[in-house]
C-alpha cells in the first residue's frame, strides 16, 4: 500500500467555495487563508511590526517615553506613535513620492523634477533586482540552486564594459552590443558551474559560491591592469563606456530612471512566457521537478542543467550590465555589491514568478532608497531596513508560522509552495 | 495478550481512511488482515502503532483502554511491527541492529554484547528464527534480514507482532519458512496480524481473516470454509475475472537480441553478468527473480537508461548498446518503469503533460519552440477517454490520481508511439484488481499487434499469467528459460538460483493460473 495512495493522502483542506458563490464570501475566504498572497503581504505587515520595535527600543525619546508609562501612559503612545510615524514616513517619502513637494509643484508648478525623484530612485535600483532575481529564480524553479550572482553580475558588468569603451559604433549598433555582451559575460559564468555538474556532479551551490570570489578578485585584478583600468590612474576604477553604450534616460536628465527598467521588465515578461509556454522551459520545468523521470522521457538531463545555469547567468549578467551602462558608466572594486545576493532573496519574496520577482524588487529598492532619505532626515539608521526585509524572508520562507502568527486558515492544496525542495538537486 | 480495537475512525479531510473499525486479536492466533491496496489497512496499522492517531474509537489490550502517543508507547506495551521496508542499519551485525534502541547496557554504560548475542540465539532457538548473531546486515539475503526485523520486535518482547506484506520482497521457499515462524510464535501465544493482499497465503497461514474495503470491515471468514474466489469477491467487491485470457503466440522474427550482457553499478560491480535473451515478435518473454537480482538494470539497459559494460543489445538492425533514452525510444521501445512515481511521472504536473513527456517537443505537441497548450490538452482528454484513466479532467495532477490511474497514465504515453518492444517492468504493483486486468489486457494486446514484449516481476504467478516464455534470473545471471507449464516448483528453486537437471517433466496437471493470484 503505497502512503500516496487516495485512502491515505495527507489531510486536505476543505473544499472552497463554489465559482458561484458571492464575491464577498469569496474575498473573505481569500483574505483569511494562508495562500501566497496573503502570506506575503502578511510577511510585510510582520517586517514593519518588528521595525517598529527596533525603532523604539532604540530612540532615546520613544525609549524615555516608555519609562513614564506608569505616570504619563498618554505621553508614551503619542511620543511613540510620533517616531514611527516620522521613520515610516520618510521610508514613504523617500522612496515614493513626498507630499508636500506635490504641493508645492502643483501650486507653482515648479519642482516636478523633485516630486519624481525618489519612485525614480526606487526603479533604478530595483532594475538590476529585477533582472538577477529573474535570472535566480529561473534557476530556482528548475531545481538549480544558483548562489553565484555576485560572480555572474561582475562577469557581466566587466563583458559589458569591454564592449562599452573598446567598440565604436552608433547607438543603435553599440548599445544592443553592450546588453548582449553582459548577457554572454554572465552566460559564461553561468556555463562554468554547468558543465562541472553535467560532467562531474560538483554541485552547484559549491561551485557559484566560490567562482563570486573569483570573479570579484579577478575584477580587482583587471582594474589595475591595461586597458581596463582608466589611464593615468592610480585608483582601482576603469574607463568609461561611451555614450553610445549608456541606456538613454527615459524622462529626461534630472531623473536617473533609464532604458534599463524596460529591458529588465521585457526579460521579466520573456522570462515567464519561456517558463508557461515553451518546449526548453517546459524540458526545465520537468528536469527540476523528477530528472528520473525526464531521463526515462529522453530529455537530456546534462544539458538541461548546462542551459538553465547559462541563461540564469545571462539575466544575472544583464543585471550588472544595466547598473553599468545605466548609471555608474564605470567598473570600481566591489563592484555590485550586495545585488548578487539581494536576487535571491527577492527571488523567493517573488515565488520564483517573474511577476513576483518584479514586486518583489520594487518593495526592496523601495526600502533601501527610502531607508536613505530616513536615516538623513530622522536619524534612525538605514540598517534598520535590512531587518525589515530579513524579516519578511524569514516570514516568507516560513508559511505555517505566519499562518499561526495571524490565524489563517490552511490554502487549498498547489496554493502555497514552498520555496524550495532542499539542497540535494 | 487479546487486543481489541474497537470502532477505529481516521480522517483525512474529507476522506475516511478508517471508517469505525473493530478488529480482535485472540492469543495465539494468526489473524489475517486482507483488503487491496488503498482499502485502508495501513492507516489501521500505523494507527495501532502509534504512528497516527485515530479520531474515535479505542484500542484495549487484555480489556483495558490504551493510548499509544508514539510507537515507543505501542512497543512498551507488547507491540512490535515488522515494516514492509526493512528498518536495519546496514553495516550493523545482526545483534547491533536487534538491540538497537534497546541496548543492554553494563556498569558505566558499556554495551553488553555478550547479553545481547545470548538473548538473540535463545530467541532464535525458541522460534526457529535462523541467523548468525554477528554477520552483518548487509550480508545477509532477504529473508534473513525480515528475520532480523522479526527478532527485533521479539526482543522487546512483543506479544502482538504486525507484519506488513511480509512476503512482497521473499521467493516462494522463504514464503514457506516465514509462514513455519509465524505457526511457531503463535503456537508459543504471540498473535500475528498479518497484513495482505495476496489469497493464497491468506488461506495457507490464517487462523481468522478479516476483510476490508474502502476503509471498512467488510466481513470477517474462517479460512477452512472459503475459497479464493468467495475471498476475492469479498475484497474486492464484485465478482473478478479469474484467467488471464489470452491466445497462444504467434511468434515473429527475433526483436530484441540481447548478447553477452554485462551491467556493473556505481561500485563497480557487476548486477547482470553475461545474459543472453532473445524476444521474437508477438510473444512475452517474462523475466522471474526474486528483486534485486539484476532484472531492473537489464530492462534499464534496454531502454538505454543504462549503458552495459559489455555485450550488445539490439532492436531489429539498430545497435542501442551506446545509445541514449531518446535513441531508444525513437528506436520503438515503450517503457513502463518499475516504478511510476520516480521515473514514469512528474506528480506535480498535470495529466496532459505528464502524456506528452516524451513528446513535448514534437509536432503537433510544440511548433518553433513554443509548445501548443491547446493541443496538449484536447490530446490529454482524449486519452483519458481512451485508456479509461478516472479523473476529473486532463489538467489534474497526476500526483492526486490512484495508483492504478497513475498506472494508466503511463501506459497511455507509452503505447501511444510506435512500439516495436514494450518493457514492462513490475507493471501491476500495487495496483487494485480493476486496474490490474487493464493492464494486463493492454500488455497482451500489445503482443498480439506485434510487439515483442519483456515483462519483468517479481510476482510469481503474474509471470506465469502472462508469460509465453520464462526467464528466470539468480545474481545477475539467467538461470535458464522455461515454459510456464514448467511450473511453480521448479521456477521457485531456480529463482533461488538451483537448477536441478533431472527435475521430472511436469505432469501437466498444473492449476490454471488466475488473477485471483495477483492480487
Amino acid at each position: 500500500m503505497s502512503a500516496t495512495s487516495p485512502a491515505e493522502a495527507p489531510e486536505r483542506p476543505a473544499a472552497p467555495p463554489p465559482a458561484g458563490a458571492p464575491a464577498w464570501r469569496r474575498f473573505v475566504r481569500f483574505v483569511t487563508e494562508a495562500n501566497v498572497a496573503m502570506v506575503t503581504l502578511l510577511a510585510v505587515v510582520g517586517g514593519l511590526f518588528v521595525g517598529a520595535i527596533l525603532i523604539v527600543v532604540t530612540t532615546p525619546a520613544t525609549l524615555h517615553a516608555w519609562g513614564e508609562l506608569g505616570s504619563h501612559p498618554g505621553r508614551t503612545f503619542s511620543v511613540t506613535f510620533q517616531t514611527l510615524g516620522n521613520a515610516y514616513g520618510a521610508l514613504f517619502v523617500g522612496s515614493v513620492i513626498s507630499p508636500s513637494a506635490l504641493g508645492h509643484a502643483i501650486s507653482s508648478g515648479q519642482g516636478w523634477t523633485g516630486v519624481f525623484t525618489p519612485i525614480s530612485e526606487t526603479l533604478v535600483s530595483a532594475t538590476p533586482l529585477i533582472l538577477a532575481g529573474t535570472g535566480v529564480a529561473l534557476g530556482f524553479s528548475t531545481g538549480v540552486f544558483n548562489i553565484g550572482g555576485q560572480g555572474q553580475l561582475i562577469a557581466g558588468a566587466l563583458a559589458a564594459t569591454y564592449v562599452g569603451f573598446g567598440v565604436h559604433a552608433p547607438i543603435g549598433i553599440h548599445l544592443p552590443l553592450v546588453i548582449l555582451a553582459g548577457a554572454a559575460g554572465g552566460a559564461v559564468a553561468g556555463f562554468i558551474p554547468g558543465i562541472l555538474k553535467a560532467r562531474t556532479g560538483a554541485h552547484e551551490v559549491i561551485v557559484t559560491i566560490m567562482l563570486n570570489y573569483i570573479f570579484l578578485y579577478l575584477l580587482e585584478y583587471l582594474l589595475t591592469t591595461q586597458p581596463l583600468q582608466k589611464p593615468n590612474q592610480s585608483n582601482s576604477i576603469s574607463r568609461s563606456i561611451s555614450s553610445t553604450g549608456q541606456l538613454p534616460h527615459l524622462f529626461g536628465s534630472g531623473l536617473r530612471v533609464n532604458l534599463g527598467l524596460i529591458v529588465a521588465l521585457a526579460v521579466a515578461a520573456g522570462a515567464s512566457w519561456f517558463m508557461r509556454r515553451s518546449t526548453l522551459g517546459f524540458q526545465f520545468k520537468v528536469i527540476g521537478a523528477n530528472p528520473a523521470a525526464g531521463r526515462t522521457a529522453g530529455m537530456d538531463a546534462r544539458r538541461a542543467t548546462i542551459l538553465v545555469l547559462m541563461i540564469s547567468g545571462a539575466l544575472v549578467g544583464m543585471a550588472g550590465m544595466s547598473t553599468l551602462a545605466g548609471t555608474d558608466f564605470f567598473l570600481s572594486t566591489g563592484y555590485g555589491g550586495n545585488t548578487g545576493f539581494n536576487a535571491i532573496t527577492v527571488a523567493l519574496l517573488g515565488r520564483n514568478r517573474p511577476l513576483g520577482v518584479v514586486l518583489g524588487s520594487l518593495l526592496f529598492a523601495a526600502l533601501s532608497t527610502g531607508g536613505r532619505y530616513m536615516q538623513a532626515s530622522t536619524g534612525v539608521p538605514i540598517d534598520l531596513t535590512s531587518v525589515i526585509q530579513a524579516v519578511i524572508v524569514f516570514m516568507v520562507a516560513t508559511p505555517a508560522l505566519v499562518r499561526e502568527i495571524f490565524r489563517l486558515r490552511e490554502a487549498g492544496a498547489g496554493k502555497i509552495l514552498l520555496f524550495t525542495k532542499g539542497w540535494g538537486g | 495478550m487479546k487486543l481489541e480495537l474497537a470502532g477505529i475512525t481516521k480522517r483525512f479531510g474529507a476522506l475516511v481512511a478508517n471508517d469505525h473499525i473493530d478488529l480482535t486479536v485472540e492469543p495465539g492466533e494468526i489473524h489475517c488482515l486482507l483488503g487491496e491496496n488503498g482499502a485502508g489497512k495501513s492507516t489501521l496499522m500505523n494507527v495501532l502503532f502509534g504512528l497516527l492517531h485515530a479520531d474515535e474509537g479505542e484500542i484495549r489490550i487484555d480489556g483495558e483502554p490504551v493510548r499509544f502517543a508514539d510507537p515507543g508507547d505501542a512497543v512498551r506495551r507488547g507491540i512490535g511491527m515488522v515494516h514492509q521496508h526493512f528498518m536495519l542499519v546496514p553495516v550493523f551485525s545482526v545483534a547491533e541492529n536487534v538491540v538497537l534502541g534497546f541496548e543492554p547496557t553494563r556498569a558505566a554504560g558499556f554495551l553488553d554484547h555478550r547479553k545481547a548475542r545470548s538473548d538473540i540465539s535463545r530467541l532464535s532457538k525458541e522460534f526457529g528464527l535462523e541467523v548468525d548473531p554477528d554477520a552483518l546486515v548487509e550480508h545477509l539475503p532477504v529473508g534473513a534480514q525480515q528475520r532480523v526485523e522479526i527478532l527485533k520486535a521479539l526482543i522487546r518482547d512483543a506479544k502482538v507482532l504486525i507484519l506488513d506484506e511480509p512476503t512482497a520482497v521473499l521467493t516462494p521457499q522463504e514464503i514457506e519458512a516465514l509462514f513455519r515462524i509465524m505457526r511457531s510464535l503463535a503456537a508459543a501465544g504471540r498473535s500475528i496480524l498479518f497484513i495482505t493482499h495476496k489469497l493464497k497465503e491468506v488461506l495457507a497461514v490464517a487462523d481468522r481473516i478479516t476483510v476490508m474495503r474502502l476503509g471498512k470491515v467488510v466481513g470477517a471468514a474462517d479460512p477452512s470454509a472459503i475459497d479464493e474466489a468467495e475471498l476475492a469477491a469479498m475484497m474486492v467487491g464484485r465478482s473478478v475475472e479469474l484467467v488471464v485470457r489470452k491466445e497462444p503466440p504467434k511468434p515473429g522474427p527475433v526483436v530484441l537480441e540481447l548478447r553477452g550482457v554485462r551491467i556493473v553499478d556505481a561500485r563497480g560491480i557487476a548486477v547482470v553478468d553475461g545474459v543472453d535473451l532473445e524476444v521474437r515478435a508477438g510473444e512475452i518473454l517474462a523475466l522471474a527473480g526474486v528483486q534485486g537480482n539484476g532484472q531492473t538494470e537489464l530492462a534499464e539497459a534496454v531502454c538505454a537508461l543504462r549503458n552495459p559494460e559489455a555485450g550488445t543489445i539490439r532492436i531489429d538492425a539498430i545497435d542501442l548498446t551506446r545509445a541514449t533514452p531518446k535513441a531508444a525510444l525513437r528506436a520503438g521501445v515503450a517503457n513502463v518503469p518499475e516504478d511510476r512515481q520516480v521515473d514514469g511521472l512528474v506528480l506535480g504536473m498535470s495529466i496532459a503533460d505528464n502524456l506528452v513527456l516524451d513528446l513535448f517537443d514534437r509536432t503537433p505537441f510544440a511548433r518553433h519552440g513554443a509548445r501548443d497548450l491547446a493541443r496538449v490538452a484536447a490530446d490529454g482528454e482524449t486519452k483519458l477517454a481512451e485508456f479509461d484513466i478516472r479523473a476529473p479532467s486532463a489538467r489534474e495532477a497526476v500526483g492526486n490520481l490512484s495508483g492504478g490511474n497513475q498506472q494508466k497514465v503511463v501506459v497511455a504515453r507509452e503505447l501511444s508511439r510506435p512500439v516495436k518492444v514494450l518493457v514492462a517492468s513490475q507493471p501491476t504493483r500495487g495496483l487494485d484488481v480493476g486496474s490490474i486486468e487493464y493492464v494486463h489486457r493492454r500488455i497482451i494486446e500489445e503482443r498480439d499487434r506485434g510487439a515483442a514484449v519483456l515483462l519483468v516481476s517479481s510476482e510469481l504467478d503474474e509471470v506465469l499469467a502472462l508469460g509465453d516464455r520464462i526467464a528466470v534470473m539468480y545474481r545477475g545471471r539467467v538461470v535458464g528459460t522455461v515454459a510456464p507449464s514448467a511450473g511453480r516448483d521448479r521456477i521457485g528453486l531456480m529463482m533461488a538460483g538451483i537448477e536441478p537437471p533431472d527435475l521430472p517433466p511436469p505432469d501437466g496437471d498444473q492449476p490454471p493460473v488466475t488473477n485471483l493470484d495477483l492480487i
